[in-house]
């Protein structure tokens, strides 16, 4: 496995995740490399079926972050997302969706080091579990498959 | 039942109401809907353990609301789906005429959405002892069995939407499914057109489902799928103390609680 | 040519269909899924039932299944490549068990399919499948194939059809090219006629009206509003568009992955709300009753009138798997009564 280098997709909100992040580079904290984080104004505009568009076009892992309870730019964003990852993730788990493989994370403006934390983890922990093919496979169902019935 | 049909009959003909949606006898005796608008054809009416369907999926289509004011037959089920419906805005109060049926077919008369609410308090929106050992059953398989499992169950599908169309939450004119602008789920009943769906479909009956299994009586491939709504209803009862359709609070997913709990954010 | 007769015996059914499986041909047979029978790949003859009126979805898929990749494409600076559909990776299969209304179902299909373009693809997968039908023993109330010129021994669209006899043995009528070549894998396994009587052993399904008059009726009664009162309960799904054996409507797609993607054909249905939705915004088929009309008159009139075959073998699929009860035979007996 020492060759694999896992895809992580971070969906990230613009007013903390974001920023923490920003401040993660102008601290010239190290962190690893695999992450592509795409903003979005607020963790309440996350729509749980991204996280499966992630997963079909071939991300290995997921984090998904945004501004601690009570800090949220939109006053409650983060409140509605976090019920919806209550239920969002206990169906991932049931379907059989490897939710080892999604990291949820407050992360402020302030926390650049937390941000560093949560990605280098996250990078480790699945660069453990190997790439995931199970969802990509489905994805690429026609690929292989002329017909079905 | 005779009621019930008394009920009908006078609704009908002091014009109270326009049409009937009940239960009536169709092939091989199973019952289907009826839309009664004669007093005459209130005879036709019937009721029994086999009427599954839930008549309140006639509550939002156009085609039935221009026939004119409805009176509904309504055992619990049609009765959480009205208040689910009337919290959703979908329907009024002055809009439809409520006749609720009891197992032992009676009559019980609402004067209002709040009464039919209170009455409800009585039949705990619950799975039953079947639903949850088939829960912990799929819960109890590995991670790799429950995909497999999910993948076979669903590969089934053939995206006829009978599900959707018979589903009274569904209402939807437009469904997220058929969003092309641009495409966001998959058209085609492939693995991953079928493996979208079905999560999103989920989701966004998530706290809305009344558990009415009318989406699974109407598959005709058999398909489980009533269980990734069952899953949720289990889940946002243990975890956000839900309770059920309600007209006094919001909507699970589109509400919060700043207390809620979880275990997973780090 | 002509049909002609033997006896099959019981015991050698089993020994005809490992001599298919062992030439290598693709064989699919009804089989008992975890909630319903349908065609499926099997392994072996044990996983085989003949215990099903009809399959819940019709043999149509051989050759028009719900999912088709009609081509691949890359997109480049010089252009678009395209990968054409590898007609000659289709192979030989053998649908085995089918009923005579299915077999019969083929008939229509494959007139849509050329009545303008030939469609190659369905019709190289029409050529490259051989039909075994198993007429039929039992019916149920949704059955009505002798409403619409079939019957439960029709030989029509079926190579080999066999008829099981009172003694458990069964009657082989061997009617095509493609169904002696079936033959010729085992030719020792078909033996003498049998004297038995065919009809005798068949079901019985009483004839309720006949597709000329349904198609004079429906003519004349496009502006009645018998369609209202019967598509009242009709809640708008594809079910009986799905799980008929002549329902050929598809919507087509294209499936973009970055430069590379795929065009698809993917099943459609005439019952959908959406389905005729113009781009204006605009639908001349806004209602559900619009849509139920189109359904019937689609199969008793345009068809006949254009393409010069019925869009119904009274096979009874689409009341069994309708949510709500839309018997159609049951309304085509109310139209021929008006
Ligand atoms: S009713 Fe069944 S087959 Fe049809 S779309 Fe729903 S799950 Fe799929
Ligand atoms: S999802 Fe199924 S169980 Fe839930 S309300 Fe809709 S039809 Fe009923
Ligand atoms: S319309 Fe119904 S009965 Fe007629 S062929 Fe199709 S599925 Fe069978
Ligand atoms: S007739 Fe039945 S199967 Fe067909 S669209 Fe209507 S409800 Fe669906």
């Amino acid at each position: 496995m020492s060759e694999f280098e896992p895809k992580i997709v971070a969906f990230v909100c613009n007013w903390c995740t974001y920023a923490g992040a920003d401040l993660t580079g102008t601290s010239r904290i190290k962190y690893a490399t695999n992450v592509k984080i795409v903003r979005f104004p607020c963790t309440g505009r996350i729509d749980f079926m991204l996280l499966l568009k992630a997963f079909g076009e071939g991300a290995d892992g997921i984090i998904i972050s945004g501004c601690h309870p009570n800090d949220c730019h939109y006053t409650s964003g983060n409140f509605h997302a976090r019920r919806r990852w209550v239920m969002f993730r206990g169906l991932m788990n049931f379907m059989g969706i490897d939710t080892r493989r999604v990291q949820f994370s407050w992360v402020s403006a302030a926390e650049g080091a937390k941000w560093a934390e949560i990605v280098n983890t996250t990078v480790d922990e699945v660069r453990e579990l190997g790439p995931y093919t199970d969802y990509k496979k489905v994805a690429d169902y026609l690929e292989t498959e002329v017909t079905n019935g | 039942m005779v009621d019930v049909k008394k009920k009908a009959a006078e609704l009908l003909s002091s014009e109270a109401v326009k049409v009937i949606i009940g239960y009536t006898e169709g092939t091989g005796g199973k019952p289907r809907a009826a839309f009664i608008q004669n007093v005459a054809d209130v005879e036709k009416l019937i009721f029994n353990s086999q009427c599954v369907m839930n008549l309140a999926v006639y509550l939002t289509k156009a085609e039935i609301k221009k026939l004119g004011k409805p009176a509904i037959v309504a055992p619990v089920n049609v009765l959480r789906a009205i208040i689910q419906l009337a919290f959703e805005v979908q329907i009024q109060e002055s809009d439809i005429v409520v006749l609720g049926i009891t197992p032992d077919e009676k009559l019980v008369e609402f004067q209002s959405f709040a009464a039919i609410e209170s009455y409800l308090e009585d039949f705990k929106m619950e799975l039953d002892a079947k639903e949850k050992e088939t829960l912990a059953k799929i819960s109890g398989m590995s991670l790799e069995e429950r995909w497999a499992y999910w993948t076979e169950e669903l590969s089934e599908c053939f995206k006829c939407y009978a599900c959707r169309a018979a589903c009274p939450m569904c209402y939807c004119h437009k469904c997220a499914v058929e969003q092309n602008k641009p495409q966001w789920i998959p058209v085609a009943a492939h693995q991953l057109g079928n493996m979208e769906w079905h999560i999103m479909r989920a989701m966004h009956l998530a706290g809305r489902c009344v558990n009415c299994d009318a989406c699974h009586n109407a598959c005709p491939k058999g398909i489980n799928l009533n269980f990734l709504t069952k899953l949720m209803l289990a889940d946002a009862q243990e975890q956000l103390g839900y309770t059920g359709p309600t007209l006094k609070e919001g909507n699970l997913l589109s509400t919060y609680n700043p207390n809620d709990q979880e275990n997973f954010i780090k | 040519m002509t049909i002609e007769k033997y006896l099959v015996k019981k015991t050698s059914l089993p020994v005809l269909f490992d001599k298919i499986k062992a030439s290598g041909k693709v064989v699919k047979a009804p089989k008992k899924k975890s909630h319903t029978t349908d065609f499926a790949d099997v392994a072996s003859f044990s996983e085989v039932t003949d215990d099903y009126i009809v399959t819940t979805q019709s043999a149509k898929s051989v050759a028009f299944p719900r999912v088709e990749k009609l081509f691949n494409y890359v997109k480049s600076k010089d252009g678009v490549q395209i990968t054409d559909y590898a007609l000659n990776a289709i192979p030989e299969v053998v649908m085995w068990g089918v009923r005579p209304c299915d077999a019969a179902g083929f008939d229509p299909l494959n007139a849509i399919f050329t009545w303008d373009i030939n469609d190659v693809i369905f019709t190289t997968k029409l050529k490259k499948t051989t039909i075994i039908g198993f007429s039929c023993q039992n019916a149920d109330e949704n059955c009505f194939c002798t409403s619409v010129g079939g019957n439960p021994g029709s030989t029509q669209g079926s190579d080999i059809l066999f008829t099981k006899l009172s003694s458990g043995d069964y009657l082989a009528e061997v009617i095509s090219e493609k169904g002696k070549a079936i033959q010729a894998l085992a030719p020792e396994l078909f033996e003498a006629a049998p004297s038995e009587d065919k009809e005798q052993n068949l079901a019985k399904v009483d004839v309720k009206f006949t597709k000329e008059i349904i198609k004079e009726k429906v003519d004349k009664y496009f502006e009645s509003d018998v369609w209202k009162e019967q598509a009242q309960r009709c809640i708008g799904c594809g079910t009986c568009a799905f799980v008929c054996p002549t329902c050929a409507c598809f919507d087509i797609q294209d499936e973009n992955h970055g430069k590379n993607g795929h065009r698809i054909r993917t099943w459609d249905s005439c019952c959908f709300s959406q389905f005729t939705l113009h781009t204006s915004g605009h639908n001349p088929r806004p209602t559900q009753d619009r849509r139920w009309r189109q359904r019937i008159m689609h199969k008793f009139s345009y068809m006949p009138d254009r393409i010069n075959v019925y869009g119904c073998v009274g096979c009874g699929r689409c009341s069994r798997a309708c949510p709500v009860d839309m018997n159609i035979a049951e309304h085509l007996t109310n139209i021929s009564k008006m």
